[in-house]
């Protein structure tokens, strides 16, 4: 009998082709969409198109399935989502740390609950339009690779992805480029495939996210402390009418008028500051990190180099990677980076193939 | 496989009967029940013939029967029409806790955004409401009270005439959905005292989009929509003729049907309910062994989430539901099962299994063959159960 997938389906181009591919391979393909949160909750406009978890998304996914005789199931995550991802979004936020939601719903909703919903339905697999590989490395561990093209790479939002996990992934489009997946959706003339793709976080449509943040403290009747903007050296600026709104390396929405650009140095919590100071001094060679996954790798026990990336746009830079006693890493970059933010992934690297990463402290 | 399909209580396929009495009505007999020439005359006629034979069929004057697109609209008429009408000197609703979204929707819209109070009358375990209850909720100040007759997710029966009774003992209007029952079990306007009744097609081998409101006459509510004088103004547009002819159609065959429906489906319903309690262990049958629509079967599979059991069974060429069709996908438990004191574990774990005329002993087998496995693989994965386990 054939094996059973679970194909996560957003009603983008990706997914359906996807999902296309690996009925093509022989898979028995079952498509289901994660509804993860409802526009009443996170705020923006309803009617906007082209969004996941809108109507129209999951009609699209419908229509895609039918076409490749594929049942299909819209499954509601959005409890789970909003524990996981949504509270600890605005969380970290308050914290005065910048976080990664789509490392967090890769690893707790997507990896534990949409898999464990596909097991408890009888599939083998799970399946993403993730543009990655999916392998497994002599050392006998699963493995991510980059995929083929450079533009996609998701690699860097998946390492908190667990080994077993891995095990029971499938990643279709590895080896194919943007363009490519386009034209097999073209070819087998899917609905979704002239569809543009989104990149703000999924429930931040309008990519405000502090109108997102502001929103969702009314709802729980709080309110952001307003606090000083303080210069490096002491010397207070203006106001801020909350440090959560505030990231690392932000130069925009200060409202202080200045002889030189100012950049956000470090967000003081404890104070409720936020402390500025010029471009150059964002440069920083050393981070810590915890919350590790490793990946390709075991745990190691000697320090070791890589190409460590501390953001999704981050080029990866080399670096030293020692693990410390408490579970932790830290790291030195060959050359300083600009703006280490905490609360933003690190992933380490050799070559095209995901070491793991961690938080970043 | 042939398809099982366990889900007559979300919708029916049309009796054979039915479409073949509706077909005239989409070509040859297409006219315009309101237009004065011959082809519009004979479609006014078939309109009548059916508006005639459905208020037989629930005890009313034809003159009190009102076509609809189906049990929401005559739920929303019901509820927001005596509403509106009765604004500016009552002020209070009072809706059964088990009620259908279609109800619930619109009397929690007039609370929220019309200045309304809204009661919510408990339910027993069996999800039985009490007319003592409801007459202590009751003031000269209620506009309504709607009770549904059969629910949806249970199948449990309401006596619907001492609350009725109840709500006229202080100036209240009564509704009921009677979109469950009707077809099913004996649906008399006049022996319920209800003062409206809404009925819809579709879960009676009847058309989809069909339905229709009772109002007895005298009665007052606001329209909600405008745009012409079909059904006296009480619901403008264009009346859906095919669907009203089917409709009746539907009717008369459950009407010829009904005994002999209830005794076969009773019988399945007990034999069914009996096996899965004694092949599923931690299982609990949701409801009335008794005073309910036979063909409901409602079980909670304690430790389970009724949406894995749901696409499981589907997978397995199985049709059933959890909660209502019109709430799945919602991972909230049942506010049926709540308010009959079902916990939230087993409302979770809860699912619909409806039958109809095609059902036979041979398909609830072919269910019992592979629900007990399908429950054990589901709870061996289920933390919630696996806590449970001594």
């Amino acid at each position: 009998m054939a094996e059973k997938v679970l194909v996560a389906m957003s009603g983008g181009v990706d997914s359906s082709v996807a999902a296309l591919l690996l009925r093509e391979q022989g898979y028995d393909i079952i498509g289901a969409h994660m509804k993860l949160w409802d526009y009443v909750d996170v705020g923006a406009d309803i009617y906007k198109d082209g969004r996941c978890c809108t109507i129209d998304s999951i009609t699209d996914c419908r229509f895609v399935c039918d076409a490749i005789d594929a049942p299909f199931y819209v499954l509601n995550m959005s409890r789970h989502f909003k524990e996981a991802v949504i509270d600890d979004f605005v969380a970290e936020y308050k914290a005065g740390r910048t976080p990664n939601p789509c490392v967090r719903c890769n690893s707790d909703i997507k990896w534990t609950e949409f898999l464990r919903k596909a097991q408890s339905i009888g599939c083998d697999y799970i399946a993403t339009g993730h543009y990655a590989y999916v392998e497994q490395g002599d050392n006998g561990r699963w493995r991510l690779r980059k995929g083929i093209d450079p533009t996609r790479d998701q690699s860097y939002v998946l390492w908190g992805v667990t080994q077993d996990a891995l095990s029971k992934t499938l990643m279709p489009l590895g080896g194919l480029l943007k363009k490519e997946v386009r034209e097999i959706a073209r070819k087998y003339n899917l609905r979704t495939a002239e569809k543009k793709e989104s990149r703000e976080i999924c429930f931040v449509p309008d990519d405000n996210y502090g109108r997102f943040l502001r929103e969702h403290e009314e709802k729980q009747d709080r309110r952001f402390e307003p606090g000083e903007i303080v210069h490096e050296d002491g010397t207070v600026l203006g106001e801020h009418d909350g440090t959560a709104f505030f990231t690392i390396g932000q130069r925009k929405g200060m409202g202080i008028a200045y002889p030189t650009p100012l950049y956000v140095q470090r967000i003081d919590t404890a104070n409720n500051r936020v402390i500025v100071g010029d471009n150059d001094a964002l440069f920083k060679r050393e981070l810590d990190a915890d919350h590790l996954n490793w990946v390709a790798i075991d745990p190691p026990s000697e320090p070791f180099t890589a190409q460590v990336k501390i953001r999704y746009m981050h080029a990866a830079a080399p670096a030293e990677v020692t693990c410390l006693t408490d579970g932790s890493v830290h790291i030195i970059f060959d050359e300083k980076q600009r703006a280490i933010t905490p609360g933003q992934s690190v992933a380490f690297y050799a070559d095209d193939v995901l070491l793991g990463g961690g938080l970043i402290r | 496989m042939e398809p099982v399909y366990l889900d007559h209580n979300a919708t029916t396929p049309a009796a054979p009967e039915v479409i073949e009495a509706m077909v005239p009505y989409l070509g040859e007999l297409f006219g315009n029940a309101s237009s004065v020439h011959a082809i519009g005359r004979d479609a006014k006629v078939a309109l009548e013939n059916a508006r005639e034979q459905i208020a037989q069929f629930i005890n009313c004057d034809p003159s009190e029967l009102y076509f609809t697109s189906g049990g929401t609209e005559s739920d929303n008429i019901a509820v927001l029409g005596a509403a509106y009408r009765y604004r500016r000197t009552k002020n209070h609703l009072i809706i059964g806790a088990t009620e259908h979204h279609a109800v619930l929707e619109p009397a929690e819209h007039l609370a929220h955004s019309e200045g309304f109070k809204l009661d919510i009358l408990p339910v027993d375990k069996e999800g039985q409401a009490s007319a003592s209850k409801l007459a202590e909720l009751v003031t000269d100040k209620t506009a309504l009270v709607s009770i549904m007759h059969a629910n949806n997710e249970t199948g449990s029966i309401q006596e619907i005439a001492p609350l009725a009774e109840a709500a006229h003992e202080k100036g209240s209007l009564f509704h009921t959905d009677a979109v469950q029952s009707i077809g099913k079990i004996k649906v008399d306007v006049k022996e319920m005292k209800v003062d409206m009744l809404s009925l819809t097609g579709h879960k009676i081998y009847g058309p989809k989009g069909t339905g229709a409101l009772f109002i007895r006459q005298g009665i007052k509510l606001s329209p909600l929509f405008y745009g012409g004088s079909h059904e006296k103004k009480r619901r403008p547009g264009t009346e859906n003729v095919p669907g009203v002819v089917g409709l009746a159609k539907a009717l008369e065959i459950a009407g010829q049907q009904r005994e002999a429906d209830y005794k076969r489906l009773n019988e399945l319903a007990g034999y069914f309910i009996d096996k899965m309690l004694g092949l599923i262990p931690d299982t609990s049958f949701n409801g009335s062994r008794t005073r309910r629509v036979p063909q409901t079967v409602n079980m909670s599979f304690r430790g389970v989430e009724g949406e894995s059991v749901v696409l499981a069974l589907d997978l397995k060429n199985i049709a059933c539901s959890s909660g209502s069709a019109c709430t799945s996908g919602v991972t909230a438990p049942s506010h049926v099962l709540t308010a009959m004191g079902v916990d939230n574990i087993d409302a979770q774990g809860a699912i619909r299994f409806s039958m109809g005329r095609v059902t036979t002993k041979e398909q609830l087998d072919y269910v019992l063959s592979v629900l007990p496995e399908t429950i054990e693989r589901l709870r061996e994965m289920s933390p919630v159960y696996q806590q449970q386990k001594p």
